[in-house]
C-alpha cells in the first residue's frame, strides 16, 4: 500500500510530535482500517458470493456488502457506522518512549473521530456518559512488545460491539455438548459457539479461536488470531487441519449471511494454541463480522540518527 | 422485489410475508435504546406525525454537519442490534401506529406478538452496510433530543430512497430467525453426533 507521508530524518523528540510523519501515519492507518476492508476478507467475500444460490437472500446480502466495501473506499466513509472499539499492538525498537507513543497514538484517534473515520464509541459503565473523544481511561487498547529490530510496527483492529457480544468462553470437558479435553471437544464447542451466533455478528464471521490459557490470556489468544489472512493455516499440522475440519462444518450450519440461511456462515477459522494450568482447560472464541477491519503498518526507525522511513500497510 | 413508499397502509404490510425483499422509500425517524426508553416513559408527541404509518430505524449513524449551511448528512448509518429494544417494542408499536422496524438481529416473542397486534414487521438491514445504506439516505430533515441523547441516539428524521430490507418478521407471526435457527440447530446435532 502506498504511503501518504514522505520519509526523512526527524529529530528524537520530533519523533512524537502532532502532525509529524509518524503521528500522520497513524491517522492514516486509523483511515485505512475504518473504510477500506483489506484485500483479503474482499477476496473471501467475493468467494463467498460464488458459491451462494442465484436470487437467494444470501447472494444480494453478499452483493450488498460487497457494494458497500466499495463505496466506503471510494469516498474514503467508514465501512460500518461501527467503528469499534481499537486495539493497538506494538512492537518497538530500544529508545522509543511508551509514554509518548501512547500520547500521540490519543492525540491521533481523537482527530480521527472529529474526521468522521471513527464514531465516538467510549461509554462510562456507570454514567452512560461517552466522552464523545474516542479515548478514554486505558482506551484505546494498547499493548506493547520491545522488541530488537529497527522497526516501528503498529497492529490495529477495530472491533465491533455487535460480534464482541457473540464472543463466548467454554471450559472443558462439557457435558451438555459431550465435548471432552480433545481436539474433537475443541471443535465441538466451535460449533456451538458459532451456531449460537446465529447472524447476530453480521455472519459470515471469521472466527479466532485460543486453545489454552487461563480466562484472560485464552481471549486475548483468539483475538490475536484475527490478524491472520484468509486461508493462513497454523504451523502445526494438527491445528491447521482443525482449522480446515471447522470451517468446512461451519459451513454445513445453514446459518448464512445475516444469519437469513445460506452457506457462507465462517470465511475463515484461526486457532491458536498457548499452554494451561493443568486444572483448565479454556476454548474461547473471539468472533469477528464480515467487516474484519485490521492493518499492520510498518515503519523503520534508525535511532542513532533519528531517521524514520516510510510506513508500508498490509 | 417489493417497493415501498412510507406511510405504509395496514392492508400492504399484511401483506408482506417472511423472506420478501423490499425496497424501502419515504421518511423514517432513527431511534435506539434512549429514543426508546423515551418513548415508553414520555411518550413524547413531537415526533407521533413522523412515526404514524411510518416506520423506526434502530440505527445509530455517524453523521456530519456542514458548518456554513449548518445541514445534516449521514455518512454511515448501518443497523444496530434490535434485541435491546425488545423490552419497549411492541408498546412503541401501538402508542405510536407504527408499521415497521428496520434493524438487525431480529426480535423476540414479544415484540413478535406486537406486530400481529398491530400490523407491522421487522425489517432487516444488512448489518455493516454502512456507507451503502448512508447512499440511500437523500436527506436528513430534522432532529429531535440531539443534546440530550448524543448523535448515536438521537432522533433523526430521515428520507430514504430504495433502501434495501429483507422482511424476517411478519405481520402473521413468521419469523425467518426461528426458522433459521431451528433447521441450524438440527445441523449442529448432526454435527456433534447426537443427530
Ligand atoms: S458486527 Fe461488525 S458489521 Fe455488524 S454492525 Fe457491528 S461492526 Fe458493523
Amino acid at each position: 500500500m502506498p504511503s501518504l507521508v514522505k520519509s526523512g530524518a526527524v529529530k528524537s523528540d520530533s519523533l512524537y510530535a502532532p502532525h509529524g510523519s509518524l503521528y500522520d501515519s497513524v491517522l492514516e492507518l486509523i483511515r485505512l482500517c475504518s473504510t477500506t476492508l483489506p484485500p483479503d476478507i474482499v477476496k473471501s467475500l467475493s468467494n463467498a458470493l460464488s458459491t451462494e444460490e442465484g436470487g437467494s437472500i444470501a447472494k444480494n446480502v453478499l452483493d450488498s456488502v460487497l457494494s458497500n466495501i466499495e463505496m466506503a473506499k471510494s469516498g474514503s466513509t467508514p465501512i460500518c457506522q461501527d467503528t469499534g472499539s481499537l486495539a493497538f499492538y506494538i512492537h518497538y525498537p530500544l529508545g522509543v518512549s511508551q509514554i509518548k507513543l501512547r500520547a500521540l497514538i490519543n492525540e491521533a484517534v481523537q482527530e480521527a473521530t472529529k474526521k468522521q473515520y471513527l464514531r465516538p464509541n467510549v461509554v462510562d459503565p456507570i454514567s452512560g456518559k461517552n466522552t464523545g473523544t474516542g479515548v478514554g481511561l486505558e482506551t484505546p487498547h494498547i499493548h506493547f512488545d520491545e522488541w530488537d529490530k529497527d522497526e516501528i510496527e503498529i497492529r490495529l483492529i477495530l472491533k465491533g460491539g455487535g460480534c464482541e457480544n457473540v464472543g463466548i468462553q467454554y471450559a472443558l470437558p462439557h457435558s451438555d455438548l459431550g465435548a471432552s479435553r480433545s481436539n474433537d471437544g475443541v471443535q465441538k464447542v466451535v460449533m456451538d459457539g458459532v451456531h449460537k451466533a446465529q447472524g447476530m455478528g453480521c455472519a459470515p464471521g471469521i472466527i479466532g479461536v485460543g486453545i489454552g490459557g487461563d480466562r484472560i490470556t485464552s481471549m486475548e489468544i483468539a483475538k490475536r488470531q484475527l490478524f491472520r489472512k484468509i486461508g493462513n493455516r497454523n504451523h502445526d499440522p494438527v491445528i491447521a487441519e482443525m482449522e480446515t475440519e471447522l470451517v468446512a462444518n461451519l459451513n454445513k450450519l445453514g446459518i448464512g449471511p445475516m444469519g437469513f440461511g445460506g452457506i457462507s456462515t465462517a470465511l475463515d477459522v484461526f486457532c491458536g494454541v498457548i499452554p494451561r494450568h493443568p486444572a483448565t482447560y479454556y476454548v474461547s472464541i473471539s468472533y469477528n463480522c464480515w467487516a474484519l477491519r485490521r492493518y499492520t503498518m510498518t515503519i523503520s526507525y534508525d535511532r542513532d540518527n533519528g531517521t524514520l522511513g516510510e510506513a508500508s500497510y498490509d | 422485489m417489493i417497493k415501498l413508499t412510507t406511510p405504509i397502509s395496514e392492508k400492504d404490510i399484511r401483506a408482506l410475508k417472511v423472506g420478501d425483499q423490499v425496497l424501502l422509500s419515504g421518511t423514517i425517524v432513527t431511534g435506539r435504546d434512549a429514543a426508546h426508553k423515551y418513548m415508553v416513559e414520555d411518550k413524547p408527541d413531537f415526533i407521533r406525525p413522523y412515526l404514524l404509518d411510518g416506520v423506526i430505524y434502530h440505527c445509530g449513524p455517524v453523521v456530519k454537519k456542514d458548518d456554513s449551511t449548518g445541514e445534516y448528512s449521514f455518512v454511515s448509518a448501518g443497523p444496530t442490534t434490535s434485541r435491546r429494544e425488545e423490552p419497549y417494542q411492541d408498546t412503541v408499536i401501538d402508542e405510536y401506529s407504527i408499521r415497521g422496524v428496520i434493524g438487525k438481529g431480529g426480535m423476540g416473542d414479544r415484540t413478535a406478538a406486537g406486530l400481529q397486534k398491530t400490523g407491522a414487521v421487522y425489517m432487516h438491514a444488512v448489518g455493516g452496510a454502512g456507507s451503502a445504506i448512508a447512499a440511500n439516505v437523500s436527506e436528513v430533515s430534522k432532529v429531535f433530543m440531539l443534546d440530550e441523547f448524543g448523535t448515536p441516539e438521537a432522533f433523526w428524521v430521515i428520507n430514504v430512497v430504495d433502501f434495501p430490507v429483507v422482511i424476517t418478521m411478519d405481520s402473521h407471526g413468521n419469523s425467518l430467525h426461528k426458522d433459521v435457527f431451528e433447521k441450524s440447530e438440527k445441523n449442529l446435532a448432526k454435527l456433534l453426533g447426537k443427530a
